[in-house]
């Protein structure tokens, strides 16, 4: 009996090294090792073997099947990589093909800047504040220190519905509007998006625009904290390493009054034909918010101090993106918006 | 204005090159737009003497010329120049000479006469036309007989210099003189002001009997200084002078005209010469001008006149709109033997106002429109007397009458250390302060622990203590402020809740495939018509502008459709046909509530021809349902459910056939459909277009999320298919409510995912194919319990829409 169990062993190795389909490595699974399998089937005779022999057949047997299920295991192993490789090679592509074509949308150049220039200045505790683009001069103008004949007036060059009515041409009178509502209660501090509009159309002038503005009132407010809050901005709108510099100018709404300068980003600041070879660029205006403009929302000067600040979406988004046509922003032509 | 570097330094010493005063100045609050180089890359160009001129053999245009450079030989240049006569002194450009442009000078020969240079004009040596008398402009720079000959050209014309370009602010009309700047310029630098003598020898009859001045307007005439001068002898102003003329951008005419420029070029203060002999009796009336008064400028235009306008006049009429042009009556002459020089100060409103309406603005119109030095007057009329005695161009009559009835009465203004500091976050001690304002001319006595400043006539914006810190900040230097941070309580800060929703429904239409445009609020009255508006429509009720750039851009939009098939219709003019558009702005209606108009959101997106097709995917007709669709997404992703699609029929702009009132929860949300193809004619659309128009203000009120997760469920469902064939009559919606409400609390999601109508089906029918979920939050669904609620909605489909079942 030895001896049949170990011719069948060999018999069944010698057929697992030929074996090559997973039909057939089952197929030899049943044959020898199933409940009517050979080895099963040598194992039924056992009864007639003597009881010194019974155990030593018993463990060869048993040993056989361990070594017999071991092997046969391997051998599945090896035949399904094999299977598994030989699949795989059919199912090569051309990873050349171009890929499914998806339709993307995309925002607006100029609302990707003015989001970024919100998301900069709400991050430094400011609330975003809107207002009518239709407004009354007072607002516009005289509530801003801009009395009627004011010749800085020149300065804006104003649509107009009626004497008193007008397209606002900055979004300073949200400012003007929230303090109203706000005096004599402090801190005011906002920032007012939108559309803005003055008479001039030509390559970097376009007759409707976007502004951003910022306001601050408080009981403290200094040039000092005008230029930390906006060189805050400029480094994280601009990079870290862009510097400023401030020069005084003049705003009927501001006293003292700065322009703002950041390095020009194009030549690093050495001048290039985008800063006209000065080595800067200006972007935004600002100053200290005059105590007439104060005084005119309901606020007492000398008890509070503020200040304001104002720039064009457009200037940083032609800046940021080199763009040499403001009117290409209002074209919306897809070849250029597919490029944002 | 234009400032020469070379003529600045005669008021005061500059000790750094013109690019760091450019700085200097620029970071004090004048900025400087450019330093231009005079003479920059002009080289070997000389002073020489036309010796012979000798017609040109070959040429009847050109003329061979012997010329001495001052070298050891006569060269033979050939030129084509008219205005030069033998015995001029001219630039001469030797061979290898660099001009203006880059051009260089090389041997040549001119229709085979040799060339050995050329005769330069004055745009070859780099200077503008515009600043040449105007024979030569375009001619040959005739220079002064008595010139050396064989100098280096540039210091002879004052090429050695750079000018300074100033963009100055409208405050700042004190620096619109080299005076001023050069005040400007002693105070950065901590230099001294020197000022131009002003003593002069004068002669003969006194201005007082000769003159006579009478002000009518105080208010707009607040001193009048007059000035005679007798035996005027009209000829050219000196080399030295039209040379600083020049690099100021004004051109020199005559030595009378020139020192009047001059004068306001260096003091700020205009002048206007009259021919004394023209004027009757030499009386000068300062007075408004009457309704239908006319006056014939110095342009030679006839100029109506009216109240609001201040003239000069003399007992016969206006001789001159005051500060704003003379007439051309009363104008020096070649011929004029007097003159009656006038230095005043008109009210800046008041000029400001008239050259606009006369639409006349000159080089004095902008200074008195900016105030001018009110005690400054008789400092320049001494000033121009002083150069015509200089000149020899004439006799400066005694005395003057100055007419000057409430004169100047300086404004005082404290100035408080601690409101300095308390501004501008750093202190800044009152002797600093003092020091600076005092540089610029302001009084300053100590004051307590404070200064009382006084400000001097050449500052008429400074009223305030605010102003006074502004001087003290820019010169002090804004860069030298430290940077702090607010002090105050901290905020939050952020949008409010409609503010972020439009931040997220863009962020959407665009990952649906849109793209955002930003269109002119302002729009053609045309544009309603193209959109088929009956001329009843309510959306015809606009804003008009007043003035408008153009008719294209003249009444606010009170829809956006049209400014999005304005873009459709551009894309396609460039061949780009597919697309998909949205833009997030509002439209104007007026009649608000309050005295504005309402501005009222609008969402609208247009889409025209297909989606892109790929190789592996058909491409997808941008049709009613593809627009239904990214709204539907919108919707979804906005937490807005229950929404309403009726057919609209009624609206112009849309096809009667295929577009819908969109309504959410029981408000109207907005419209979609199909454009009306009479409107794709009218912007010429080569495809079909979808549109929608979403108020944004309903969105906002029906949209919002649950604040809670509903849960996941836990036992698995049941999916049915079921396909009915019901007439077309039906609408989809009916029937869903219908499978809805007969499906029970058990039935969870319906989804249609087939519509056939053709040969399969009977005719004015369709097949639509659901897919019906069962599912019980409780426990798994057996076969038995879904059969119910299926038998229910087959009897339902049969007795309501006659559907068959099909299989």
């Amino acid at each position: 009996m030895q001896k049949q169990l170990r011719e069948i062993e060999e018999r069944v190795l010698e057929k697992l090294k030929s074996a090559s389909a997973l039909e057939e490595l089952n197929d030899i699974r049943v044959r020898f090792l199933g409940k009517k399998g050979e080895l099963t089937g040598v194992l039924r005779g056992m009864g007639a073997l003597s009881s010194e022999e019974r155990p030593v057949i018993g463990q060869l047997a048993n040993d056989i099947r361990a070594r017999v299920e071991s092997e046969l295991d391997k051998r599945m192993g090896e035949v399904k990589a094999m299977a598994r490789n030989a699949s795989l090679s059919r199912e090569v592509i051309d990873v050349t093909l171009p890929g499914t074509v998806f339709d993307a949308g995309g925002l607006h150049p100029l609302t990707t800047v003015a989001r970024q220039i919100e998301d900069i200045f709400t991050g430094l505790g400011f609330s975003v504040a809107e207002g009518p683009e239709i407004e009354l001069d007072y607002y516009n103008f005289e509530a801003l220190n801009l009395p009627k004949d004011h010749p800085a007036r020149d300065m804006q060059d104003t649509f107009f519905f009626g004497p008193e009515m007008l397209l606002r041409t900055h979004t300073s009178p949200v400012q003007v509007r929230t303090m109203e509502r706000t005096a004599p209660a402090v801190p005011v501090k906002i920032i007012a998006p939108g559309k803005v509009y003055r008479r001039d159309d030509d390559a970097t002038h376009s007759p409707m625009f976007h502004q951003v503005e910022g306001l601050l009132v408080d009981r403290r407010v200094t040039l000092g904290d005008l230029k930390g809050v906006l060189e805050a901005f400029v480094g994280q709108m601009f990079g870290p390493k862009t510097r400023t510099r401030f020069r005084p100018s003049f705003f009927p709404f501001t006293e003292p009054s700065a322009e703002v300068d950041i390095s020009c980003g194009m030549c690093g600041g050495k001048g290039c034909r985008v800063c006209s070879h000065t080595g800067w660029l200006e972007i935004l205006g600002c100053g200290i918010v005059h105590p007439r403009v104060l005084e005119m929302s309901g606020y007492d000067p000398e008890e509070v101090t503020g200040f304001a600040f104002g720039m064009g979406v457009e200037r940083v988004a032609l800046l940021k993106y080199d763009i040499d046509d403001m009117r290409l922003l209002f074209d919306n032509d897809m070849r250029f918006l597919e490029q944002f | 204005m234009r400032v020469s570097y070379k003529w600045l330094k005669e008021y005061v010493d500059i000790p750094v090159s013109p690019g760091d005063l450019a700085d200097r100045l620029t970071l004090a609050g004048i900025a400087v737009e450019g330093v231009h180089q005079q003479g920059a890359g002009i080289e070997k160009v000389y002073t020489g003497k036309i010796l012979a001129i000798e017609p040109h053999p070959n040429a009847d245009r050109l003329t061979v010329c012997k010329v001495t450079a001052g070298g050891p030989e006569d060269l033979q240049i050939v030129t084509g120049a008219t205005n030069i006569s033998t015995g001029d002194v001219i630039p001469v450009a030797v061979e290898g000479a660099h001009l203006a442009g880059g051009l260089v000078i090389k041997k040549s020969k001119l229709r085979g006469v040799e060339s050995r240079g050329m005769l330069c004009s004055g745009q070859e040596l780099g200077l503008d036309p515009k600043t040449m008398p105007a024979e030569q402009a375009h001619g040959i720079m005739i220079l002064s007989p008595d010139t050396q000959l064989g100098l280096d050209i540039k210091p002879v014309i004052g090429l050695d210099d750079a000018v300074l370009e100033l963009d100055l602010t409208p405050n700042r009309g004190d620096a619109m003189s080299m005076v001023g700047v050069a005040r400007e310029v002693a105070a950065l630098l901590g230099q001294s002001l020197r000022l131009p003598v002003l003593d002069v020898e004068e002669s003969g009859e006194s201005t007082g009997g000769k003159v006579k001045i009478d002000i009518e307007d105080g208010e707009l005439c607040r001193r009048y200084v007059a000035k005679v001068f007798t035996g005027i002898k009209i000829g050219p102003s000196p080399g030295w002078m039209q040379e600083r003329l020049r690099a100021a951008g004004v051109r020199p005419i005559s030595n009378l005209v020139d020192i009047t420029n001059y004068v306001m070029m260096e003091l700020g203060q205009p002048l206007h010469a009259f021919d004394y002999d023209t004027l009757q009796d030499g009386h000068i009336i300062v007075r408004r001008a009457m309704d239908g008064d006319v006056l014939v400028s110095l342009d030679g235009a006839k100029r109506k006149l009216n109240r609001d306008m201040l003239v000069i006049a003399d007992p016969g009429g206006p001789v001159a709109v005051a500060g704003v042009m003379g007439g051309l009556a009363t104008e020096v002459t070649a011929n004029t033997r007097n003159v009656l020089l006038e230095s005043a100060w008109f009210n800046p409103i008041s000029i400001r106002k008239t050259s606009k309406a006369l639409g006349l603005r000159s080089e004095s119109s902008s200074r008195f429109e900016k105030g001018i030095d009110l005690t400054g007057c008789l400092r320049a009329a001494r000033r121009a007397s002083r150069l015509l005695a200089d000149m020899g161009a004439g006799v400066v009559a005694p005395g003057e009458v100055d007419n000057y009835p409430s004169p100047y009465v300086p404004k005082t203004i404290v100035l408080r250390p601690e409101r300095v500091e308390h501004i501008l976050g750093t202190p800044v001690s009152a002797e600093d302060s003092a020091d600076i304002l005092g540089s610029l001319e302001f009084g300053v006595q100590k004051d307590g622990a404070g200064l009382m400043v006084t400000v001097p006539g050449h500052r008429p914006d400074v009223s305030l203590e605010v102003d006074l810190i502004e001087e003290v900040a820019r010169i002090y230097g804004y860069n030298r402020i430290p940077v702090t941070l607010p002090s105050g309580a901290s905020t939050k800060g952020g949008r409010t809740r409609e503010q972020s929703l439009e931040v997220a429904v863009k962020d959407r239409m665009a990952a649906i495939g849109l793209r955002e445009v930003i269109t002119y609020t302002f729009i053609s009255p045309e544009a309603f018509t193209n959109i088929n508006l009956p001329p009843e429509s309510p959306l015809r009720q606009v804003m008009s502008l007043q003035n408008p750039l153009s008719e294209e851009q003249s009444v606010m939009r009170t829809t956006i459709l049209p400014g999005l098939l304005e873009v459709l219709h551009r894309n396609a003019n460039r061949k780009i046909t597919n697309l998909s558009i949205f833009e997030l702005g509002k439209v104007y209606l007026p009649g608000g509530s309050d005295a504005l108009p309402e501005e009222r959101p609008v969402l609208a997106a247009a889409a025209m021809g297909r989606t892109s097709r790929g190789w592996n995917r058909p491409a997808l007709e941008k049709d009613f349902y593809y627009m239904k669709g990214v709204l539907e997404t919108l919707l979804r992703q906005s937490g807005v459910d229950e929404i309403y699609y009726e057919p609209l029929k009624d609206n112009p702009s849309y096809h009667p056939g295929r577009a819908a009132r969109v309504t959410a929860a029981g408000s109207l949300l907005g419209i979609i459909g199909e454009v009306h193809p009479g409107v794709l004619d009218n912007y010429e659309l080569p495809n079909r277009v979808v549109a929608m128009e979403i108020d944004f203000n309903v969105l906002a009120a029906v949209s919002g999320r649950a604040g809670k997760y509903s849960q996941l469920p836990r036992f698995p469902g049941i999916e049915r298919d079921l396909a009915v064939v019901v007439s077309l009559q039906v609408p989809v919606r009916d029937i869903m409510a219908v499978i809805k409400k007969a499906g029970g609390r058990l039935l969870r999601e319906i989804e249609l995912f087939d519509v056939y109508r053709g040969e399969q089906v009977k005719q004015d029918c369709q097949s639509l194919a659901f897919s019906l979920t069962f599912r019980a939050d409780d426990r798994t669904l057996t076969e038995d319990e879904v059969s119910g609620p299926l038998k229910a909605i087959q009897e339902n489909m049969a007795g309501k829409f006659e559907a068959q079942l099909r299989n």
